[in-house]
């Protein structure tokens, strides 16, 4: 096997599942389930069989011209196996999840297959080696998660989907027409030829200023960047396991990953420096993270409280990689891994609740910590990690931003991070309150909404297993932050790369 | 421009003429009155003789390619007719061939089973489906004003016939509407085409280009012609007439006339226009407003139509709109842009055909499977025809210029030839374009996922015309991404790059 095919039959293990899977037959369950999984864990191998090669030191690239002077691109480099492998290994938990959460409802054969459509987009997004194919699988990622938002099919979920398609499609033909100025301006660039862009002299700076612009006007909508951001809470009509995939991975990361890209790839850190971009970067960062914190504040269910964390927490990497200097790169990278464990982890404890016990508001939870124990435990350290305590990743990310900010000079920045950090406490610690410390229906006071014995333990081990599995990694990243292969080691890797050259 | 068309060159075809022409266009009418003297019940044997005027234009494609551009002229008597083939007519001869394949492939269950034709209606199709394959390529191959005039005046006339075969009174009202505006078309066309042959006694498009000098001769001759010609393509604002024609019309024939047709009145008036008058940047800009108010309008009226026909015909007006900036990137433009917009045009052109020809196919369906004409009537089709629906979503994708699609790659090139140009007039339509495509789109699709809808009572469509629809919606799709081989194709035998 050549190496040149790697990075493509890890984007076909799912892409080709997904006709596989329209053509199974809608009861063939089973079959169904085992296609998934095989996948799933295919993927993963390949994946972890690429970052092994890439300490090696080999090289993995893929490409063809697709018209004159525009080329189809797939490579294999640290950040971008790191993103693929975020979503292989969420792929896998989520489809575990799925089959769970979706057993005996309509259309699963639609959802499974537009859900593998969707992570063939996501490894795209991460392999793509220039903006062209970026951007191809950006918009294929917009395409196959509509049927996922309006999969329930009611007025509800129409609506959201039709929000979601406004502001996704808008802001996918931004960033188009932002990669078709870029090569009427320079032509097809690779990522990390970052010179060529620095090449052009300061009297093109006015032109590229504009042009990062309309960038991140682009990427800023599936990042969910504030002011838009509105179609992500609407989007929480979707099933639990298209939320934690939405929120935790594929789209709301595939934005943030891009702008890394942008910055780090395309621009370059030094010429994004000197034209000030990183400060407006900075200045949007802050923003959103407090705008979000306190939006969640506000909100009575679980799920929406949920998304508006996602708004401010996503906003922490783009706050690590505007802070000028190798640590806050690390911070933004590595929380590209932990926020997708985390959130991940505490949208399928919401599912879970909401499965089991028919619980959507979070006045309902009371006393849920004594009926679901490892589910609540799940949601426990999630929470925390979000929080920054040690020894969860979540504290890991904070650290190294509030370094960042010292080191960027500045240390105004900190406050922002504490604030939120009381602010994030303040919506997550009322919610752990009420799960352990309240008396509820377990305790003998009122009933569950609608409560349903799905499984042998607390709920099914379809739902239970990614849950604890993916709580447990978000422990054990933060734990064991300092051996090679960890988020941290790739992520410094990589800064050092930045800023050593 | 000129050797673009490969009209300039000196070249006479080392192949016989007479025989190219006889291929290219008497083999289509041999089958089609094969297949009206038959009337063939099955779609194979129409695939196994359908092989044959292909590998006639595989032939011809195989000792073309490489070289120059070919031409030839036959004199009868003192009249020349001239015809050429290059790399562009290359991909629009394969082009036609593939539709009217696709389409000779669906008719046969089609006719039989599901609309119920006539013998007479069945024993009148196929030849006249050979006639409009034979016209289409007429058309391409004219290298004169005298054969593009015959190809144009029997497309029209048997797109007419087509129309009439369904034999009900809806459909004898929008065919007969067609044929008086085809006439009016042609008859503007025709005063065009005396005018230049009464000042420069030629009609031979490679000599007027040479002596046709600038004046009001030749203008009032372009006006003449590009009015007939545009009315006959349903070019904003002469548009009206479309989308009353294909809602009667059987499935077959929209596709036919939405994917080709209306191209071939395009592909003139832009030959005309590049050859005659290649400077003429103000006027072209003229048209780049038409295609402005196209795209617009075309769009507008898709999104709120309420007939799922509608919602395609009227998006035809629309995509009709993207090709129509052809005139403004092309005419008169610097080389680098006319470069990318003359790739970007072609891809498009290849592009609506391959998918709106799908998209009709799927529609068709759709309805003949729901017995629903309205959007509304698709609700929870999306859990009942998954097939037809996905097809239907593949040509949507091309349509709206999605990647991977063809329809992507050529909005990237026309795109980028907007921006190359500084022309942001261009690249707002382009823009907007984009957004009301994926407006009308998405609006049928939003209807398919009502899952609480009345099931009323549906009938299966055959497999065969459900896997017809997908696979050209599929060719749609993917040929996005290897567009570098048509478009090589373009620029090879005598293209000029």
């Amino acid at each position: 096997m050549s190496q040149a095919w790697l990075p493509v039959i890890t984007l076909a293990t799912s892409l080709l599942v997904a006709p596989l899977i329209f053509a199974l037959p809608e009861r063939a369950s089973r079959a169904r389930a085992v296609v998934n999984l095989s996948a799933a864990v295919l993927k993963l191998l390949l994946v972890a069989l690429m970052v092994w090669g890439l300490y090696q030191g080999h090289r993995f690239t893929f490409g063809f011209t697709v018209v004159e002077g525009v080329s189809f691109l797939l490579q294999a480099d640290a950040l971008g196996l790191m993103f693929a492998g975020l979503s292989s290994l969420l792929w896998l938990a989520t489809t575990t999840y799925a089959i769970g959460y979706l057993e005996d409802s309509p259309n699963r054969k639609r959802f499974f297959g537009f859900f593998s459509l969707c992570v063939a987009s996501t490894i795209g997004i991460a392999l793509a080696g220039n903006l062209f194919t970026f951007l191809l699988f950006y918009e294929l990622l917009t395409l196959s998660t509509y049927p996922l938002v309006v999969h329930r099919g009611h007025d509800k979920a129409l609506a959201a989907g039709t929000v979601y398609l406004r502001y996704t499609l808008t802001g996918g033909l931004v960033l188009l027409l932002g990669v078709v100025a870029q090569h009427a301006l320079v032509g097809d660039v690779a990522f990390g030829q970052r010179e060529v862009l620095a090449d052009l002299g300061p009297q093109a700076h006015p032109m590229l200023t504009v042009l990062f612009v309309v960038f991140l006007l682009g990427l800023g909508v599936k990042a969910a960047l504030v002011p838009l951001h509105g179609w992500l809470p609407r989007a929480m009509v979707a099933p639990a396991p298209v939320s934690a995939l939405l929120h935790a991975v594929a789209v709301v990361k595939a934005g943030a990953f891009g702008i890394v890209r942008l910055v780090y790839d395309v621009y370059g850190i030094s010429l994004s420096h000197e034209l000030g971009l990183l400060s407006l970067l900075t200045a949007i960062a802050v923003v959103t993270i407090l705008f979000g914190s306190v939006k969640a504040l506000s909100q009575q269910e679980l799920k929406p409280r949920l998304a508006y964390s996602t708004v401010s927490q996503v906003s922490y990497i783009v706050l690590g990689i505007s802070l000028f200097g190798p640590f806050g790169t690390i911070a933004g990278l590595v929380h590209l891994m932990h926020q997708g464990l985390m959130k991940v982890t505490l949208f399928y404890c919401a599912g879970n609740y909401a499965e089991e016990l028919g619980i959507h508001r979070i006045d309902e939870l009371d006393g849920a910590g004594r009926r679901m124990p490892l589910t609540s435990l799940a949601f426990t350290i999630g929470a925390l990690g979000m929080i920054g305590l040690p020894p969860v990743a979540g504290f890991i990310t904070k650290w190294y931003l509030g370094m960042g900010a010292v080191q960027a000079g500045m240390p105004w920045v900190i406050v922002v991070i504490v604030t939120s950090s009381l602010l994030n406490a303040a919506y997550f610690l009322p919610i752990l309150h009420r799960v352990w410390f309240r008396q509820g229906p377990a305790h003998g006071r009122g009933s569950w909404p609608e409560e349903r014995n799905l499984g042998r333990f607390e709920t099914s081990a379809w739902l239970l297993l990614p849950t604890a599995a993916t709580a447990m990694f978000s422990l054990l990243v933060g734990l064991l932050a300092g051996v090679p292969f960890s988020p941290l080691d790739l992520a410094t890797l990589m800064a050092t790369g930045e800023y050593l050259p | 421009m000129i050797e673009r068309f490969g009209l300039a060159s000196d070249h006479f075809g080392h192949l016989n003429g007479p025989l190219v022409l006889l291929a290219m266009l008497g083999l289509p009418l041999l089958l089609g009155l094969l297949g009206g003297a038959l009337r063939p019940a099955r779609s194979w044997p129409v695939a196994l003789l359908g092989l044959l005027p292909l590998s006639a234009l595989i032939w011809l494609a195989a000792a073309v390619a490489g070289g120059p551009s070919q031409s030839w002229t036959l004199e009868l008597g003192s009249l020349v007719l001239h015809w050429r083939v290059n790399g562009l007519v290359l991909v629009l001869l394969l082009l036609t061939q593939l539709i009217v394949l696709v389409s000779a492939l669906y008719a046969p269950t089609y006719l039989r089973d599901v609309v119920h034709a006539t013998r007479r209606s069945q024993a009148w199709f196929w030849p006249l489906l050979g006639l409009l394959a034979a016209s289409l390529s007429l058309i391409w191959l004219a290298a004169d004003l005298l054969l593009l005039y015959i190809g144009l005046e029997l497309m029209g006339l048997t797109a007419v016939g087509l129309l009439l075969l369904p034999g009900k009174a809806d459909a004898l009202i929008a065919g007969l509407r067609y044929l008086l505006l085809a006439l009016v078309g042609s008859l503007a066309f025709l005063l065009g085409v005396a005018l230049l042959l009464g000042a420069w006694g030629r009609l031979d498009l490679a000599g007027l280009a040479q002596v046709a000098d600038e004046g009001i001769v030749l203008w009032v001759a372009m006006a003449l012609l590009s009015a007939g010609l545009l009315l006959k393509a349903a070019a904003f604002p002469l548009h009206a007439w479309l989308a009353p024609v294909h809602a009667s019309a059987w499935i077959p024939i929209s596709a036919l006339h939405a994917g080709l047709v209306i191209k071939a009145s395009f592909f003139i008036a832009l030959q005309l226009w590049l050859v005659l008058v290649p400077a003429a940047a103000v006027a072209a800009s003229l048209v780049g407003v038409m295609a402005g108010a196209a795209v617009v309008w075309g769009g507008l009226m898709a999104w709120r139509a309420a007939k799922l026909k509608d919602v395609v015909a009227w998006s035809t007006v629309s995509q009709l709109g993207y090709l129509l900036l052809a005139f403004p990137l092309l005419v008169g433009s610097d080389p680098a842009v006319a470069a990318l917009a003359w790739d970007g045009t072609w891809l498009q052109l290849a592009a609506h055909g391959l998918a709106k020809a799908a998209m009709f196919f799927a529609t068709g369906n759709l309805i003949l499977a729901t017995g629903e004409s309205r959007v509304e009537g698709l609700a929870g089709a999306s859990r009942r025809f998954p097939l037809a629906l996905l097809s239907f979503g593949i040509a949507a994708i091309s349509l709206v210029g999605l990647p991977p699609s063809m329809g992507f790659t050529a909005k990237w090139l026309l795109l980028h030839a907007a921006l190359a140009g500084d022309h942001w007039g261009w690249l707002a339509v382009l823009a907007i374009g984009t957004l009301l495509s994926a407006a009308y789109v998405f609006r049928v699709f939003r209807y398919s996922f009502v899952e609480d809808a009345p099931t009323l009572d549906f009938r299966p469509v055959p497999w065969g015309m459900d896997t017809i629809a997908l696979v050209l919606a599929l060719a749609a799709l993917l040929l996005g991404l290897v567009a570098e081989w048509p478009l090589a194709l373009l620029r090879g035998p005598g293209g000029g790059a």
